[in-house]
């Protein structure tokens, strides 16, 4: 037999997360070195202040496609060559661009950190955008685009965005933009973006894993020696709701075993002072296997393999979204459910129990998260980009903790607003229609995938 | 780089191997069952996958959902995966609760049967219902596993049914199925337990043999219909699938030698050299030079017995037809057939090979997987270390060698998927080919 005796918890074993220098260099970069001696291995995360938010109306996309295009060619070497040498030397670069910046990264083994990183400075400060390449990388797009049609959950993510945003905002279109907007870019709407934005005042080189302050700052300061002085300018962003009325938007998907199902609303920036109490909120409501929508929707009832809610933290307000996919014929009892459930915990004071669970989940498994160099590159970055302050990780577990219920209600209360959901279900309108109309959450039209 | 490894048995017969490491205050706690979806009876396909999640549904002293509660109450991460060949759970916990993620995964193993009711079979079945239609049949390309099981595996192997099941099976699945599968798998002489990180061992040691010591040894286990295939397919296969998808893509597999032998990590190697990354031969010809493809890569299945598999994986650009697609991708491998790969290419695959098994192990979760995944399929945990060596023995010649015995026409065979809308095209095209 077991033991019935559940076993008492040790002495806890303190923890911190892994001291960083901040620093500028001479030519205005950032500079957050990590030294984390575990393993022979070093993250190097270059983040510029590139992001889709900042692509021009009607160029949505350039963004993405900039930084996508800073590893497909170089003054001296070509896309082919440069993944080439990247690849002899155990790395490989990924770049890219979200809503809030561009970024290029690599992981390497420690011997070989001054000449991959070399090469990352060279992407970055003397890309040559071959119009071959700006071609391939639309076309690679538009493959893209094409491909969310047959693929519900992207679909369904989609939809969300374009129902959520007034449409004179960034956030309602992809952020790698439209077939039309991808359709219409140029190499020369590259060029330019790269010029205004990739500046030495708008960058940060966050290097983690095993090397020293002194090592780290020379080798960035000789790799990155080259790269365009000033700042790029704050763009203005709009990010207000398409409507303030709740609505539902039925995506059809003929004959669909599953509906994929997104509710919610506009939701909050990243930076923000109620940010911890609406992150433990969220964690009791949605964020966690036992948390009250997976527990309902998926413990309770099987309706489908998982639920949750989360808040997509941007600089801007971001959407609050409840987010699941359930067997067809049950839509609308889990769309009551939902509901439901986005109205008790803005009704009631949680219970102790779901208090201590959703913080003793977040303070507990805070070291968990940093197991990696990648991973404590990408807090630093987060850290710059979302301008939290230098004492952010150190005191984030106390923050954690010190969320009351109260405190949890009032978020709920500020933050969840069931007069505003929209819902957006891809899934067989013939099937699901009829059930969904009769639910009061708001009024509903049915499109065309 | 190497993790230090200790290993020892209990008398019921669990193997444990335990690997110290106290930069974090973190462990991790695996667990192998040996036991997939291979050992599945007629007619109960899915049922090793619908297991694993009564495995969350309570036990003698935890209540339904409560292995999750507790460990995330503790500040843990969890989960448990299904496989062909296995079983797995796992928990990363910080070091002080160590003796929790131990006691659960003990009265489990213990005492599971207490705990099951037809109620909780019935929504976990509705729930795995749930999961068969999310990631297979509402996804594009999800019934990829399946149908690739079924092409390249005899009728009668253990292989090749499908791992999450079929709805009818799902629905005929009882709760003596659970007791008999229960009593006949999950016992400690068929189970490896992996710890990874900051503990002591003397305490891990302590903590194991009075959680895990009362369970007793299992009544031994069916053997498996024989597994072993010849090393080829002895012909050329080919299956067209007409599915809810944009683009057409080929997955075209290899008969490969079996995870673990040396023959393998030529294999493996050759899957890096030809679809890993950028600098990849189909990356480099088919997505960028010839720009036919929107996306290519190659993987291997890793499969211990029987015979590995090596799969190439294509999606055409939207222009491209799928005779285009498949004559482009043929010529490829038609080509590597005949002249080799270069020594360059080798060195290229085993360098990016090599960082992703260094940087891997920064975590104690993936420490204490690879060495359950070691432990269960060869007896040998510290194999964790070899594999560098392993790789940076396989040489052009080794690679141009397994090429040569693997990549023949009659070792060939494709997984095509075709848009529906483009059924009328593809016909066409099959009758104008058939009339050549």
């Amino acid at each position: 037999m077991v033991t019935s005796l559940r076993p008492k918890p040790g002495p806890v074993r303190s923890y911190r997360f892994p001291e960083f220098i901040d620093q500028k260099l001479p030519n205005g970069i950032r500079l957050v070195i990590a030294p984390v001696p575990k393993l022979p291995v070093v993250t190097v995360l270059v983040i510029v202040d590139a992001g889709s938010t900042n692509d021009p109306v009607g160029k949505e996309g350039v963004a993405a496609l900039t930084a996508g295009l800073l590893v497909e060619g170089t003054a001296q070497f070509n896309g082919a060559e440069l993944a080439e040498k990247f690849e002899r030397l155990g790395t490989s670069v990924e770049s890219g661009a979200d809503w809030d910046s561009a970024f290029a990264k690599i992981t390497t083994l420690s011997d070989n950190l001054d000449e991959a990183t070399t090469l990352l400075g060279r992407i970055l400060s003397e890309p040559a955008f071959p119009e071959r390449e700006v071609e391939r990388l639309k076309a690679e797009r538009l493959a893209e685009i094409l491909q969310l049609e047959t693929e519900p959950r992207g679909l369904a993510d989609e939809k969300f965005s374009e129902f959520l945003y007034s449409p004179d905002s960034r956030y309602s279109r992809p952020d790698e933009g439209s077939a039309q907007s991808v359709s219409g870019l140029s190499r020369a709407d590259v060029e330019q973006f790269y010029k205004a934005r990739y500046r030495s005042g708008s960058t940060t080189v966050i290097i983690a894993g095993d090397i020293t302050p002194d090592r780290a700052r020379t080798l960035i300061g000789r790799v990155f020696q080259q790269w365009a002085p000033g700042s790029a300018d704050d763009g203005k962003l709009i990010a207000t709701a398409r409507t303030r009325r709740k609505s539902v938007h039925i995506v059809n998907k003929q004959d669909a075993p599953q509906s994929e199902l997104r509710v919610g609303h506009v939701g909050l920036p990243r930076k923000n002072p109620d940010f911890f109490p609406t992150l433990v909120m969220n964690a009791v409501l949605g964020g966690l296997f036992g948390s009250r929508i997976n527990l309902n929707l998926r413990e309770v009832h099987g309706y489908t393999y998982g639920a949750s809610s989360f808040y997509d933290w941007r600089r801007g307000p971001g959407p609050f979204v409840v987010s699941t996919a359930v067997q067809s014929e049950v839509t609308a009892p889990a769309l009551r459910e939902i509901f439901h459930e986005i109205e008790r915990i803005r009704t009631e004071t949680i219970s102790a129990e779901e208090l201590s669970l959703a913080r003793d989940y977040l303070d507990g498994v805070f070291p968990i998260r940093y197991e990696t160099t990648a991973a404590i590159a990408s807090a630093l970055a987060a850290q710059a980009i979302y301008d939290l302050p230098s004492d952010y990780y150190d005191t984030y577990r106390q923050r954690i903790r010190e969320v009351t219920a109260e405190a949890i209600l009032d978020a709920a209360k500020a933050h969840l607003h069931p007069n505003e959901l929209q819902t957006v279900v891809v899934g067989d309108a013939s099937v699901i229609r009829d059930s969904i109309a009769e639910l009061d959450i708001g009024d509903l039209q049915v499109h065309d995938s | 780089m190497r993790i230090p490894v200790e290993t020892f048995r209990l008398d019921n017969g669990l193997f444990v191997a335990l690997s110290e490491d106290h930069t974090a205050p973190i462990v991790a706690v695996n667990l192998w069952y040996h036991v997939g979806s291979a050992n599945e009876k007629t007619g109960r396909t899915g049922f090793a996958h619908l297991f694993e999640h009564m495995l969350f549904q309570g036990s003698a002293h935890v209540g339904s959902n409560e292995h999750f509660e507790l460990i995330q109450r503790a500040g843990g991460t969890l989960n448990g995966s299904t496989w062909l060949e296995r079983t797995n759970y796992f928990e990363t916990v910080p070091s002080n609760e160590l003796a929790l993620a131990l006691w659960l995964e003990a009265d489990r193993m213990g005492e599971l049967l207490p705990a099951m009711t037809q109620e909780k079979l019935d929504t976990q079945r509705d729930v795995v219902k749930n999961e068969r239609r999310w990631s297979v049949d509402n996804q594009p390309y999800g019934t990829m596993l399946e149908k690739m099981q079924e092409l390249v595996f005899p009728a009668s192997h253990p292989f090749q049914h499908s791992l999450i099941g079929s709805m009818e099976d799902l629905s005929a699945a009882s709760l003596d199925d659970v007791a008999q599968f229960f009593a006949t798998y999950y016992t400690p002489d068929n189970a490896v337990l992996s710890i990874a990180g900051d503990f002591d061992p003397a305490v891990a040691r302590a903590l194991v043999s009075d959680y895990f010591g009362p369970i007793p040894r299992g009544k031994g286990k069916p053997p498996l219909p024989p597994m072993t295939l010849p090393p080829v397919f002895g012909e050329r296969r080919r299956e067209v699938v007409y599915d809810n998808v944009s683009l057409p893509r080929l997955f075209l597999a290899f008969r490969t030698p079996v995870f673990g032998s040396d023959d393998y990590y030529a294999a493996s190697v050759a899957a890096a050299i030809l679809g890993l990354r950028k600098g990849s031969r189909l990356q480099r010809t088919l997505v960028r030079e010839r720009q036919v493809a929107a996306d290519a890569g190659a993987f291997t299945f890793d499969l211990a017995k029987g015979s590995d598999l090596l799969v190439i994986d294509v999606t055409a650009r939207p222009e491209v037809p799928i005779g285009q697609l498949e004559e482009e991708v043929e010529r490829e491998i038609d080509l590597i057939y005949r002249d080799g790969v270069t020594e360059e290419e080798v060195e290229r695959a085993i360098a990016l090979i090599e960082t992703d098994l260094v940087t891997s192990l920064q975590s104690a979760g993936e420490r204490a997987d690879r060495l359950s995944m070691f432990a269960t399929y060869f007896g040998r945990p510290e194999l964790i270390n070899e594999q560098a060596q392993r790789y940076r023995a396989v040489t052009v010649q080794s690679v141009n060698k397994l090429i040569a015995e693997r990549f023949g026409e009659a070792n060939r065979a494709s997984l095509i998927y075709v848009p529906r809308e483009g059924v009328e095209t593809e016909s066409m095209l099959a009758a104008a080919a058939g009339a050549t």
